[in-house]
């Protein structure tokens, strides 16, 4: 049976998802790549908000997981002439292995052990790739594109470099990945996952297994990071070391957290805002990060909890 | 017949306070026990350790006649024994119905994966009941920090009702509560214990000597004296320690 909440929710969900869709034909060249862009960013913003915004777990290393993506499906076409899909399926797997092996000890820290944890994690994975420069081309990055095959399907080629292509593959990404965040948040699993961010020891109590929780939320965060960093890969075509350092941790962190953690479109529209003020404020004067961080305060302190929080305490407490 | 929860020995210490000392304690199937005894006395601590949120310093548990000792507080939640904090331990910020559902769909089932097929329906239903016998029907919708002291007891032993436990622990669940709604308590614990064995931590003592078959008087940790209610009440050690005050 289909409740009315449910309905609502998925009624919206999928009207996000055709809007963005259509968006394609009328946004001009410009407008188009950012789009493409920036919904890939999201993707990793929503893997992180299942950690952090669902079920409380702050991570300040989850670079590494798109990372893992990014390098999981980059190596295998740089070195192994994979196609596009193949090389995606790697950069998934890449990215939820290390989620599942990693959660294994650092999800018996919480709180700010956690972060530290994550962070120091982080900050070593993004040495490891420095450091077998010879393999990973770290430093000086490698780009795919000469090495991806154009896909065939029904006669018709596809090449990735192709701006339709490129943002299509890029929407497929992002809803699939809504899908999955919101099917998540708006289920059991869901609310096990939130309980355990308000009070976990009540959870416990309950009889919850908060361990596996938390692990099963760290896995599909870094299946769904990885998933974006394989993306990135394949459609921008860019590979470095630089998307394993702390700024690629700490940007999901406050994109959630400008749209709104523990909301599902949240982490789309605090990537787009973030994107777009930066994009304005830096073709307008040098000192742009300052009226970025100044927005992002006046933000903070007005919404606390992000612009979609701020919609659902307000107008729509149905919001998953 | 083995009793439903069996401590041997156990213990309890915090640095150089022994809060729990070399207690057994048993309790038969189907009993209302009450344990009674001056602040710091170490009741809570007792239940602390049956629950699992605490880990013995010595000593044994049983349940059903099955070591539970090295289980975990979850483990045990999941086969019977049920806490209610004595300080309100609710989940803040979500509604009373999300509180109660989280209690409910752990009751309707038991892994992770079979959370994820749970029919919502089937969750809110079992919320409904609960909410109903505790008498809050009527702030479903509401947050659950929003509610009075007393509603967020009453919430709690909503949520401990909707797992359906085999060993109900109620710590001092009529604190903060109005006279017309210790009744309804009283009520409610009764009619459950056909199937639920009861153990309440109580200081009002009319409702202990209305509500037990049984009472367990701690002091400083150890058992002091046990035997039925009017027993108890006339034991001249105990009211030196505790009801003379
Ligand atoms: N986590 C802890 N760390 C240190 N000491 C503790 C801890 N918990 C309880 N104690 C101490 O253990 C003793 C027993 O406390 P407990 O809470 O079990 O008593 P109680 O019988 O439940 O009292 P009350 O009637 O006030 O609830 C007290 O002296 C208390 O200060
Ligand atoms: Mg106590």
């Amino acid at each position: 049976m289909i409740s009315g909440r449910t309905r609502r929710i998925v009624v919206l969900h999928l009207a996000i998802i055709g809007l963005l869709f259509v968006l394609q034909f009328v946004l001009p060249a410009y407008h188009h790549t950012n789009l493409a862009r920036i919904m890939v960013l999201a993707t990793f913003a929503m893997g992180y908000n299942i950690l952090f915004g669902y079920t409380g777990l702050m991570s300040l290393g989850h670079a590494m997981f798109f990372a893992a993506g990014m390098y999981g499906a980059g190596l295998c076409v740089y070195y192994l002439q994979f196609g596009a899909g193949a090389a995606f399926v790697l950069g998934i797997l890449a990215g939820v292995s290390l989620a599942a092996v990693f959660g294994l000890f650092a999800l018996r820290t919480t709180g700010v052990s956690f972060l530290i944890v994550t962070m120091m994690f982080g900050q070593a994975c993004y040495l490891t790739l420095l450091y077998f420069n010879e393999i990973t081309l770290g430093d000086q990055g490698f780009t795919v594109s000469g090495n991806l095959q154009a896909l065939h399907q029904a006669g018709v080629g596809f090449a990735y470099s192709d701006p339709d292509v490129k943002f299509n593959a890029a929407w497929l990404v992002f809803a699939g990945a809504l899908s999955i965040s919101t099917a998540i948040a708006a289920s059991p699993i869901g609310r096990v996952l939130i309980a355990v961010r308000v009070n976990e020891e009540r959870t416990r109590l309950l009889g919850y297994n908060t361990f596996a929780y938390k692990w099963l939320a760290l896995c599909v965060s870094g299946a769904i990071a990885g998933a974006a960093g394989a993306a990135y890969a394949l459609l921008f075509s860019y590979v470095g070391a630089s998307f394993a350092s702390i700024l690629y941790s700490i940007y999901p962190l406050l994109w959630t957290l400008l749209g709104g953690a523990g909301t599902t479109l949240g982490p789309l529209v605090g990537t787009g805002v973030m994107f777009y003020l930066i994009d304005l404020t830096s073709g307008w004067t040098a000192a742009y990060l300052f009226i970025v961080g100044g927005s992002l305060l006046a933000l903070v302190l007005w919404f606390p909890q992000g612009l979609m929080g701020a919609v659902r305490a307000r107008w729509a407490r149905w919001l998953p | 017949m083995t009793p439903v929860l069996a401590t041997a020995g156990l213990a309890k210490r915090f640095g150089g306070l022994l809060a729990v000392d070399n207690v057994y304690f048993e309790v038969p199937k189907g009993q209302i026990r009450a344990v009674i005894g001056p602040n710091g006395a170490g009741k809570t601590t007792l239940m602390g350790l049956i629950s699992g949120r605490l880990t013995p310093s010595a000593g044994k548990i049983s349940f059903n006649g099955r070591d539970v000792t090295r289980q975990r507080a979850w483990e045990r939640a999941r086969s019977g024994i049920v806490y209610t904090f004595q300080v309100t331990s609710i989940f803040a910020g979500l509604s009373c119905y999300e509180n109660v559902a989280l209690a409910a769909q752990r009751h309707l089932a038991r892994s992770m994966f079979a959370q994820v097929l749970l029919d919502e329906k089937r969750i809110s239903d079992r919320v409904d009941d609960a909410l109903r016998q505790v008498g809050l029907a009527h702030v479903t919708s509401q947050r659950a920090d929003s509610l009075p002291y007393g509603h967020q007891r009453l919430l709690e032993v909503a949520m401990s009702l909707a797992l359906e436990p085999q060993l109900l622990i109620l710590d001092e669940p009529t604190q903060g509560l109005a006279n017309a709604e210790i009744d309804t308590l009283c009520q409610h614990v009764r009619a459950i214990t056909d199937s639920v064995t009861v153990v309440i931590i109580e200081h009002n003592m009319p409702v202990v000597l209305e509500l037990a078959d049984c009472i367990t008087v701690m002091e400083r940790g150890a058992v002091l004296a046990e035997g039925e209610p009017a027993q108890i009440a006339g034991d001249t050690q105990v009211q030196r320690a505790y009801l003379g005050t």
